[in-house]
């Protein structure tokens, strides 16, 4: 299970600042934000922006172009099933219905409980051994009711 | 219990997909069972060779050379042990040597050659099995020259579009700037398709060889390899691969000792499948939302930064260290028509022998699916393969006799794309995956231009309409015009493209949405 920091302005301004040095930094900088915090908040909007020398406007929009980063933080574990065509082709759609009525949440929300969330994956390249998950960043192929089950069960506990 | 002190070579891939089948789990259990045995193994760890359903596939070294055993689970190990497979032994998972395995044994493999049986960290692995030949010759040959070769051998991008590479590199070459810029587009978001993911996790130091003579060849001293957040583990493999590099002065000031400089970064994207539209990917490699660009400029005249860029699929640009090292008129000899050289087609979805099938152009789909891969892994009839990724075209069985080339599959409106084909068995639902395909589109379009952003809604809900039956011909009829909209009119091949699966689901196969069923044509 992944651990994250509680929000610092100081530790995060430390987080930005180690990738100034690229060309094109923010997308490095907005992933080690959310690797550090567990999603990406919205005070770290202005400080980009001020680092950067861009609006903050366009800091927002970037945040929300991309559907890696997370506004709020995620339960605690991410389940993600691939819902791509060959995961579809190899049984993927019973295995969602299965999970979303395992987990009694759809794919895209959190329990009840905040300890699983639930996210549609569009394609791990794992087709050839589909259909594929990935649960904390651990990826599973040949996903099977079985299978999906022990991950749930892994997920709760 | 007797120990032998004779250290035996065991390989296991690290291949995502090995992982994900249990590679990791396989490797732990085969050291504790040696560590009981006493026997001294060394356990490697490679890239796949692609036969994906053996995966994970173990291989030990022997007199004879490697005996691979697959797929391997965890629990198999003891078993395997038992049976003396560290000689090769025989055993039910026991495959033979890998390289004479007949899906092995049918490719042609330019690209993926090493891939699978080299350390992909090993400098010194790479260089045993031919690699840097490319760059060393292309360092002899300069950059006109290399071009040259580039144009000879026909090589054509491999990430879908099909446009010639030696002319992008011509243009980029012959612009004037103070820093031009190689990136690679290896933002293989492709339902069907893991070549790229592939290649970087087995052989990296290809794409940086490949990457090298790009810059070497229009001038450039930056690359940025551009890839996807969930490609964890090629990122991983790519990184090491770029460090171990710079520190045999393969990357950085004077390359190889010449008085080229070349450098390169892997960056990640974030889950937008849009950013692998080029000039999408360029805005995001900028740190802007990912999207995309009208053209002119082409990215060759204002690319990432507004500076001269080659952007080339992973594919492309690991094809070049062949080109160089063996001549341009040798991989041109590969092929058919317009399309030269080895296409690594990846055969994905419900199919048996699923994995990565290096060959030349021209080989039929037919064969990929049946004779190659083995029909469908359910054991149902195939229906039909979707080729080129979530933009591509369903061609139905009875067309399975189209040859892979760019210009068969344009004839048929279908597309190779990036290669990957997946097999659907006649449990598809035709106008379920025609609605994910505008739904799809409608949650990845960038927003920039209104026949995607809009279009692709629209033909959700024209999608759900027809499901439910209501006004079914007057539907089809919106939607088969919506679809042209959307072809002539979008900025981008994801708009553009979305068509294709629509349109060939609703051709072929007509009664799944409720309009009468098709007439055979003569000639099918």
């Amino acid at each position: 299970m992944p651990h994250y920091e509680p929000w610092s302005e100081g530790r995060a301004r430390a987080v930005i600042e180690e990738f100034s040095h690229l060309e094109g930094p923010l997308m490095p900088m907005l992933h080690a934000v959310q690797e550090t915090f567990g999603h990406v908040p919205d005070a770290i909007v202005p400080m980009l922006a001020e680092l950067l020398n861009i609006s903050r406007a366009e800091v927002h929009g970037v945040v929300t172009f991309y559907h890696d980063f997370r506004h709020e933080p995620a339960g605690r574990h991410v389940l993600k099933l691939c819902r791509a065509e060959a995961c579809q082709a190899a049984g993927g759609d019973a295995l969602a219905d299965h999970a979303e009525h395992r987990l009694g949440c759809k794919l895209g929300e959190t329990t009840a409980d905040g300890r699983v969330t639930v996210e549609p994956i569009y394609c791990l390249g794992l087709c050839a051994t589909a259909p594929s998950a990935m649960l904390d960043g651990r990826i599973v192929a040949r996903l099977t009711e079985r299978r999906l089950d022990a991950l749930i069960a892994e997920a709760q506990s | 219990m007797t120990s032998n002190p004779v250290s035996i070579r065991i390989y296991v891939p690290k291949d995502a997909c090995a992982i994900a089948c249990g590679a990791d789990e396989v490797v732990a259990a085969i050291a504790a069972a040696a560590a009981r045995r006493q026997q001294a193994v060394e356990i490697i760890r490679t890239g796949s060779r692609g036969m994906l359903w053996l995966e994970p596939l173990v291989e030990v070294g022997t007199p004879e050379g490697r005996i691979g055993y697959g797929p391997v689970e965890e629990g198999d190990v003891e078993a395997l042990f038992e049976a003396g497979f560290l000689t090769g032994a025989a055993h039910g998972l026991r495959i033979g040597k890998p390289e004479e395995h007949p899906f092995m044994a049918k490719q042609t493999r330019l690209t993926f050659a090493r891939c699978g049986i080299v350390d992909p960290a090993s400098y010194t692995d790479y260089r045993a099995h031919g690699g840097y030949k490319g760059l060393e010759r292309a360092l002899q040959l300069g950059p006109v020259e290399i071009i040259e070769e580039v144009k000879k051998s026909g090589l054509r991008g491999r990430g879908g579009a099909g446009f010639p590479t030696a002319i992008k590199w011509k243009t980029v070459a012959d612009a004037k700037a103070d820093r031009k810029y190689i990136v690679c587009n290896a933002d293989e978001g492709d339902s069907g398709t893991f070549a790229d993911r592939m290649i970087m996790e087995g052989d990296p130091f290809e794409l940086i060889e490949g990457m090298t003579i790009a810059g070497i060849a229009v001038g450039a001293t930056k690359g940025f390899v551009y890839t996807r957040s969930e490609y964890p583990h090629a990122i991983a493999a790519m990184e090491k691969a770029i460090q171990v590099a710079r520190a045999h002065g393969m990357l950085g000031v004077n390359i190889a000792g010449s008085q080229h400089s070349f450098d390169m970064e892997v960056r990640m994207g974030a889950g937008a499948y849009v950013c692998g539209e080029e000039t999408a990917l360029l805005d995001s490699l900028e740190g802007k939302r990912g999207t995309v660009r009208a053209k002119p400029p082409l990215p060759a005249h204002k690319g990432l930064f507004q500076k001269p860029t080659v952007i080339n699929n992973v594919l492309s640009l690991t094809a070049i260290p062949h080109i160089l090292a063996g001549g341009g008129e040798f991989y041109a000899n590969f092929g058919m028509g317009r399309s030269r050289g080895t296409m690594p087609i990846q055969i994905a979805g419900n199919v048996k022998f699923g994995g990565l099938f290096e060959t030349a152009f021209g080989i039929t789909l037919g064969e990929l699916v049946n004779d190659i891969g083995g029909g469908t892994a359910s054991g149902k009839p195939v229906k039909a393969a979707q080729v080129g990724g979530p933009l591509g075209a369903y061609v139905p069985t009875w067309q399975f006799d189209l040859p892979f080339d760019y210009e068969a599959f344009a004839a048929k409106d279908a597309l190779i794309g990036h290669g990957g084909i997946v097999v659907f068995d006649e449990g598809a639902d035709m106008a379920k995956m025609a609605r994910f395909a505008m739904e799809f589109c409608s949650v990845e379009s960038c927003g920039k231009c209104t026949p995607c952003r809009i279009g692709s809604t629209r033909g959700v809900e024209l999608m759900d309409r027809i499901i439910a039956g209501q006004r079914v011909e007057a539907n089809l009829a919106t939607l088969t015009d919506l679809c042209q909209t959307m072809k002539l009119g979008s900025l981008c091949a994801l708009g553009g493209f979305t068509p294709y699966p629509v349109l060939s689901a609703l051709k072929h196969f007509p009664e799944e949405f409720g309009a009468p069923p098709r007439r055979l044509e003569a000639a099918e």
